[in-house]
């Protein structure tokens, strides 16, 4: 597959930044995402940034997740 | 001839002269020193009356520093907890050392320090020993071999064979906090985190349990190859399925987060202060009330039970309500990309 | 960890399974591609929550399985000269070529060390100036460019002694190259994610057009492989074949296209052998004119000798997704983890070490 875990950017120095991900850290490298900012969360993988996460598209999904959980519960209870 | 005092380990430090003495009596004896270790016979010789316990284990751990512990802690407490896991109260240890020539004398100070806090600790004697040097290259800066006796109270019998179908199964805590810890400060891996290695002497904890019930069939800490390899085994011998669930086994979120990034499962990562005890469904609530009591136990957990059919597997609830099977540690585990 | 427990919510798994089950009617073939997938649906028991009428498929996603056994006796003869330090991601190490393996060559003495990344790898060779450090480059598009990022390094801080075997693979070719050998008939793509996050999911639109099969990106959290079956089974109810993202944190059509500039400045593509499929044409990634001062197969003379598969091992039909693990012989017999005969019990993404590991209970 290719892991890829999201990592919290928590500083960056140059193209190398630390990012944080559950209470760990590592330096990261930036040369793939140098659009990267602190507090933005990347898809970490073996060592560098593959992309920035968009946190706006994953609350919407996460909000469409929530309204199908609860259609399929009210559907149930009817 | 006046010895010059070495700020190294060298080969002389185990041939067997001069300065070998003055290793022992140096570094050793101060630290450890009891009547029986005293003596330097041959042998350690003391009196016995009852059901003997005896174990032995080689510590081998890169780096020997780590968060929470060095292989000297380790070198004690895992002996201790191999007879803590049979129910047994740990008397006397062995202690041998197999060092790399070079390594400087104050890691070993270092070392030897830790090995007398965790024996003392552990309420256990250092009581006989060993040192060899080797050449550079011919060991990986220390090796540690232990052994240990210790006493089986009366009505105790656990064992890895004596697990009953409605068992329940409980875990003293997170797992995985050893091998992250250590992991995390390997050459080529480095990341950092405060994660500490859980490595501690267990005599305590299990001392506790079986007063509240000496009805505990089977127990084990989960060292290397982690809780699944442990369930595995304990699986294996009783011939018994081993049924736990996910969303109660405890995991610290520095070893979720290390295990994500590595693509390690934490349920093969390595324990060095955890057990597993397979126990009287009706004695559980009890034990694990105590368990919680105690600074080992504080996290305790029931994850799981035993059951008749299968015997030899361990099956996972997942947290979706699927079931799946649960295998043992192949291998290392190894950091991975996919 | 945030971005990864929302979206192993059950309650919200529980609401796309019951739609799920509301909306599949057709009986439905949906092929993962990638192992990632295969592991995260095995391992959560994802495949015991579908309704019957979803079958899955396992694809050729796994860079592990799909390396040739010539490749992998390449690095292992590179491995064996002296003086070479040879970096690997942890993957490999135990996978058989012909006749050995990494960590048997390991043993015989060859200097074979594991790195999580190519940037540890740059570090043994700063730190080693006097030999020689190889590293053994596999992976998707997803790895690639950090690989390419590596070389790049390497350049621009003067580093003789840094060298890459490329056997990174391409996938778009290669699914192309399974959709028209007609072997296997899929009603429906999971797209893989981390390739998507760099090639985008436009790359996949050619599926979606030309064979009429519905295309979902997915993410590996159990959530998103869940919103991507569910969009899946809508897309075939109502007879649509289109690309669709159900990862969009994580992907964008276009996808990251500074990667894909150095991937490209690095490398260039060149056909490419893959197990069980064989040569596979612009589906691998060789260095390009202006760095194959890297190349360790370039720079380096070795032998890997004549290279063969192992007898009675059907890996290449299971990564053809012809047949599944089970229809192995030595599926659970003669291979286990324990004494893998073929990659695919090796890697721990492979088909057949998911199945085995991550069986579901009962079967």
């Amino acid at each position: 597959m290719c892991l890829a875990i999201p990592a919290l950017v928590k500083s960056i120095d140059g193209s190398v930044a630390e990012v944080e991900i559950g209470g760990v850290s590592r330096r990261a490298s930036l040369l793939l995402t140098p659009e990267a900012m602190v507090g933005d969360y990347v898809l970490l993988h073996t060592g560098y940034a593959i992309n920035v996460v968009n946190q706006e598209e994953a609350e919407e999904t996460l909000r469409i997740l929530e309204e199908m959980a609860q259609g399929a519960a009210d559907e149930e209870e009817a | 001839m006046e010895l010059l005092v070495s700020d190294k380990i060298i080969l002389a430090h185990g041939s067997g002269g001069k300065l070998a003495r003055e290793l022992i009596e140096k570094t050793f004896l101060q630290a450890l020193s009891n009547p029986l270790l005293a003596k330097l016979d041959d042998s350690a010789v003391f009196d016995f009356e009852g059901r003997l316990a005896f174990t032995t284990d080689s510590y081998v751990v890169n780096p020997i520093f780590f968060h929470g512990g060095d292989i000297g802690k380790l070198a004690v407490c895992g002996t201790v907890n191999d007879l803590a896991m049979v129910g047994a109260v740990p008397l006397y240890l062995s202690l041998s050392f197999i060092i790399e020539e070079g390594l400087p004398q104050e890691d070993l100070t270092r070392i030897v320090g830790s090995v007398q806090m965790a024996a003392r600790e552990a309420g256990v004697q250092i009581v006989t020993g060993d040192t060899k040097v080797v050449n550079r290259g011919s060991a990986d800066k220390l090796f540690i071999n232990t052994a240990g006796v210790g006493l089986v109270p009366e009505g105790v019998d656990i064992s890895g064979s004596n697990a009953r179908p409605g068992d329940k199964v409980i875990l003293s805590g997170t797992i995985g906090d050893h091998g992250i810890a250590v992991l995390s400060q390997r050459e080529g891996l480095r990341f950092s985190t405060r994660l500490k290695s859980d490595c501690a002497p267990l005599n305590g904890l299990v001392a506790e349990m079986i007063k509240v019930s000496p009805r505990i069939h089977s127990m084990r800490d989960p060292t290397r190859g982690g809780l699944a390899t442990t369930l595995n085994e304990l699986a294996a011998q009783s011939k018994v399925s081993i049924r736990i669930e996910e969303e109660k086994i405890p995991v610290r979120e520095e070893v979720r987060g290390a295990c994500e990034m590595l693509g390690l499962d934490p349920l093969y990562i390595a324990n060095e202060g955890k057990l597993v005890a397979l126990v009287a469904p009706e004695d559980a609530e009890a034990i694990l009330k105590k368990m919680r009591r105690n600074t080992c136990g504080r996290g305790a957990a029931i994850i799981g039970e035993v059951q008749a059919d299968h015997p030899g597997r361990v099956v996972m609830k997942t947290r979706f309500g699927a079931s799946r099977i649960v295998d043992m540690l192949v291998g290392d585990p190894l950091p991975r990309i996919c | 960890m945030k971005f990864v427990d929302e979206f192993r919510r059950s309650e919200l798994a529980r609401g796309l399974i019951r739609s799920i089950q509301q909306h599949s009617t057709k009986r439905v073939r949906l092929m993962e591609f990638c192992g990632g997938h295969t592991v995260a649906i095995m391992k959560h028991g994802i495949r015991q929550l579908l309704p019957a009428t979803i079958e899955m498929l396992s694809g050729p996603g796994c860079p592990v399985c799909v390396t040739d056994n010539a490749d992998i006796d390449k690095a292992i003869a590179l491995a064996r000269i002296p003086g070479v330090i040879l970096a690997t991601f942890g993957d490999m190490i135990r996978v058989p070529g012909s006749r050995s393996s990494l960590q048997e060559v390991k043993a015989d003495g060859s200097d074979v060390r594991i790195v999580y990344s190519t940037l540890d790898a740059l570090q043994i060779a700063r730190e080693n100036p006097s030999r020689s450090v190889i590293f053994l480059g596999i992976g998707f598009e997803t790895t690639a460019p950090t690989v390419a990022a590596s070389v790049i390094q390497a350049e621009q801080e003067g580093m003789r002694n840094y060298y890459v075997i490329s056997l990174h693979k391409l996938c778009p070719p290669v699914i192309k190259e399974l959709l028209d050998s007609g072997e296997v008939k899929v009603s429906g793509l999971i797209c893989p994610g981390h390739v998507s996050a760099i090639v985008g999911s436009r790359s996949w639109e050619f599926i979606a057009r030309d064979y009429g099969i519905p295309c979902v990106v997915s993410g590996f959290e159990p959530l998103d492989i869940l919103q991507c079956v569910y969009m899946l089974v809508l897309q075939i109810e109502q007879a649509e074949s289109k690309v669709e993202i159900a990862y969009r944190r994580g992907v964008r059509p276009e996808g990251n296209q500074r990667a894909l500039e150095l991937m490209y400045q690095v490398f260039e593509p060149c056909s490419a052998r893959w197990r069980g499929m064989g040569l596979v044409p612009d589906s691998g990634l060789r260095l390009s004119k202006a760095y194959q001062r890297f190349d360790a197969e370039l720079a380096f003379e070795f032998d890997p000798g004549p290279a063969f598969e192992p007898k009675g091992c059907i890996c290449g039909e299971v990564l053809r997704a012809v047949k599944t693990p089970r229809d192995c012989k030595l599926f659970g017999t003669v291979c286990t983890p324990a004494s893998p005969v073929g990659p695919c019990m090796v890697s721990s993404e492979g088909s057949c070490a998911a199945y085995y590991i991550y069986g579901a209970a009962g079967e």
